[in-house]
């Protein structure tokens, strides 16, 4: 058995290919995205980016009714997109396996709020499992794929920011090489028309009742025995940080947490003083675990945000190490738009404009901080339509509303509110952001890129097209990089009445691979309007003079700054740092 | 033997990233038990991060706390005094002496902090100028691996296996550049600069 060192999700990837995946699908989502990046690189396996996580689980459906286990992933967001057709595969089952590998991200590193999956294992009556660290990551996925084909149900793999973005040490083995199964017409199994799922409603308790029975005498949880008034019962990362905080503690850490082994825990409280639960997000064990009988003691963890050991340690009343106060009053560093985004300029016109403007999730999210501050909303994937819409049906007047949104959020979710808006006839104007990638997740390929995930060329939706098939008559395209022409288009289709759509095409500065020379600053010529500076551009900063100055090795002459200077004080100045100076 | 615990902490696109999967790299090479942690996506964009790289017999949590790291590696003044509560007493403080101005101190919104360098120096910390090490190597993207060879010199692992792993990690275009870097550092300790 080899050892390598392996972040969670490289972990998830590996236990996969070696339980003989065949299919990988998902859509790119922090801290999901590098499974099937992962995946993806493996030897004989076919793996795809899906517009949006529904479709991914239902071509992982699919594909697994063809009779190939399958990996499906995404961030617990996704998930919420994806619930439509998991409700109902727990009623039909599976062909070969079928893993759900989401990623949740308590403390919200890089997402919209911090659900807790597990919510969705009760809900879909699926079962779920918990991995703690890598190691256990590709066991894990080993077993689910058992798991899965054993009891006929989708299994889901519930990672978290800290499971998914660590790396530890993993020892690997072969691939179980697998033989498809045939598919066979079942309509019983797979067509879910009301006198069909009831049956299979039915067998569903069935099958979730072996589950359990599976579970309570596995041997799959671990206990770790020890003294003290509390045993600790605890899952995923949580039980690391609870062996760190506790030494001594015993601990039972349950793998599969839906459904709930109850026997383990009974036998487990039986031998210890007081039972404690240690989770993150929700108190998704504890409320299971009381409302089985099961006295569980009051523990003031905090219930928002992730833990660590010296949280847990501080709520037992552990000795925690003293340390050094924080500095005050030290600048906050929030994410920015890189040096030649192609979002900046749109965002300084639509502030120009006062327009409101209802946001998405991506990179262009960042418009909304200063000194842009041009984004009035950012909820979900896809939002910034249905939301534009809204507002100007509720009779916004005053000021034009404007919907932003990515190439790959487009993609995504934004086709079906687009055509909300034009079959209604509604007045807002969509603003399709294509910098040519799924930038905020790592750069990820979409339907727009022309490019798949197995590295292939492949057709380029094309936005205007589309738009105009959807019935939007008023369609145009701009360069984002020139200012006047943006705030133009922008302008004109603000006062044109009906629905209108501007592709704003350009790339996004981490792909561009070359760059024009840096500009720099001519006092004499700058008057500290700090008009410039309104760009929110991290290579230009304002000096204490008021006047404004250009970092020439962040630079990459987007001439984005040239355009909004009216006094033409941001010049050519010629190459960057110079290395040889330095030397 | 306990858990050593180093954080690497910069800004978003610095190389933190990098620089604690080699030292992650070096540690199981070693034979040791190794858990690394980080934060991607928004985060990476220019925003506060850091990585920390746990090793030791057996490694439990892949994160720490204040008061929990053995060595703090800062790429920049204003993140290493944003971490310097992590550092436990008596701990090892690397600072490369260089400012990134977030934004709202680019757009005038909040003054530049001041005084930065001489709160760290009592501290303990130990400046290592990164940034012009890498430029003398070669490769201004380096200086993730001159701040490296600086903490090297306290983690007990031979250079030899430092100089293999960072051999397998990095492009072998960039890889005399680095190795070069990887030896600025080590020697701006051994000079008598590090503690």
């Amino acid at each position: 058995m080899a050892r390598s060192l392996l972040s969670g999700n490289e972990a998830v990837a590996r236990g996969a290919w070696e339980a003989g995946a065949l299919v990988g699908v998902g859509y790119p989502g922090t801290p999901s995205t590098e499974v099937l990046e992962a995946f993806a690189c493996m030897p004989g396996v076919y793996a795809e980016w899906a517009p949006n996580e529904k479709v991914a689980l239902e071509v992982a459906a699919g594909s697994s009714l063809g009779g190939v286990r399958t990996l499906v992933t995404m961030k617990h967001v996704g998930l919420n997109v994806a619930a439509d057709p998991l409700l109902t595969l727990s009623h039909t089952g599976v062909g070969a396996g079928l893993v759900l590998l989401v990623a949740d991200d308590p403390g919200m590193h890089s997402s919209q709020n911090e659900q807790d999956s597990r919510n969705y294992a009760a809900f879909a009556k699926v079962p779920l499992l918990e991995p703690s660290d890598s190691a256990e990551a590709l066991a894990h996925v080993r077993l689910a794929f058992d798991l899965s084909e054993r009891f006929d149900l989708p299994v889901i793999l519930r990672s978290t920011t800290r499971v998914a973005h660590s790396k530890g040490l993993v020892g690997t083995e072969d691939r179980e090489e697998r033989e498809r199964v045939p598919y066979e017409k079942r309509p019983e199994k797979w067509v879910m028309m009301p006198g069909n799922a009831r049956v299979r409603r039915l067998e569903l308790d069935e099958r979730i009742g072996r589950v359990r029975e599976w579970a309570e005498g596995s041997g799959v949880h671990t206990e770790v025995p020890g003294g003290g008034p509390v045993g600790v019962v605890t899952s995923g990362v949580c039980y690391h940080h609870v062996r760190e905080a506790l030494p001594g503690a015993p601990v039972l850490k349950l793998s599969l947490t839906w459904p709930l082994p109850l026997a383990v825990v009974r036998d487990f409280a039986e031998r210890v003083r007081r039972v404690a639960v240690v989770e993150e997000a929700d108190d998704f064990l504890a409320r299971g675990l009381r409302a089985a009988g099961i006295d569980v003691a009051d523990v003031p963890l905090p219930a928002a945000g992730e833990l660590t050991p010296r949280k847990v340690a501080a709520a037992f009343g552990a000795t925690v190490v003293p340390a050094r106060a924080a500095l005050d009053d030290l600048p906050p560093r929030p994410p920015l738009m890189c040096p030649g985004c192609p979002h900046r300029g749109v965002f300084h016109a639509l502030r120009r404009m006062r327009a409101v403007v209802t946001g998405d999730i991506g990179c262009y999210t960042l418009g909304a901080l200063p000194p842009l501050a041009a984004m009035d909303t950012c909820v979900c994937m896809g939002a910034s339509i249905g939301m534009a819409h809204g507002l100007s049906l509720a009779g916004e007047a005053s000021r034009p509303v404007v919907a932003v949104i990515g190439d790959s959020t487009f993609a995504h979710s934004g086709v079906t509110g687009l055509m909300d808006l034009s079959y209604n006839r509604g007045n807002a104007t969509v603003v399709v952001l294509d910098n040519r990638v799924t930038a905020m997740t790592g750069q990820q390929d979409n339907p727009l890129t022309g490019r798949t995930l197995m590295g292939e060329s492949t057709v380029e939706v094309d936005v205007p097209a589309l738009a105009r098939a959807l019935g939007i008559a008023d369609v145009t395209r701009v360069d984002p990089f020139d200012l006047p022409a943006t705030e133009s288009a922008l302008r004109a289709a603000v006062e044109s009445p009906g629905p209108s759509v501007i592709v704003v095409k350009g790339e996004c500065a981490l792909l561009a691979r070359e760059h024009a020379e840096p500009f720099g600053v001519d006092e004499e010529l700058c008057t500290a309007c700090a008009v410039c500076i309104r760009l929110g551009c991290p290579a230009i900063s304002k000096e204490s003079s008021g006047k404004a100055a250009i970092d020439a090795e962040l630079c990459v002459g987007c001439a984005q700054c040239v355009q909004v200077c009216k006094y033409e004080a941001i010049v050519a100045t010629g190459p960057a740092c110079d290395v040889g100076e330095l030397r | 033997m306990s858990v050593t615990t180093v954080v690497l902490a910069g800004v978003g696109g610095q190389g933190t990233i990098l620089a604690g999967d080699v030292l992650a790299k070096v540690a199981a090479a070693a034979g040791l038990d190794v858990k690394l942690s980080e934060v991607h996506g928004m985060a990476q964009r220019g925003g506060s991060v850091d990585t920390v790289v746990r090793f030791g017999e057996e490694v439990f949590s892949p994160v720490t706390d204040a008061g929990g790291a053995d060595h703090l590696v800062a790429f920049e003044l204003i993140e290493a005094a944003r971490r310097l509560p992590l550092l436990k007493p008596g701990g090892r403080l690397f600072v490369n002496p260089r400012t990134i101005e977030p934004l709202p101190v680019l757009i005038g919104e909040l003054p530049p902090p001041e005084g930065l360098e001489a709160v760290l120096a009592g501290e303990g910390a130990v400046f290592i100028d990164a940034d012009v090490l890498a430029c003398q190597a070669g490769s201004p993207k380096s200086a993730n691996i001159v701040l490296l060879g600086a903490v090297s010199t306290g983690l007990g692992f031979a250079e030899e296996l430092w100089r293999e792993v960072i051999a397998a990690r990095v492009p072998s275009s960039t890889l005399q550049a680095n190795l070069r870097a990887f030896a600025l550092g080590r020697e701006a300790c051994m000079r008598g600069e590090c503690a």
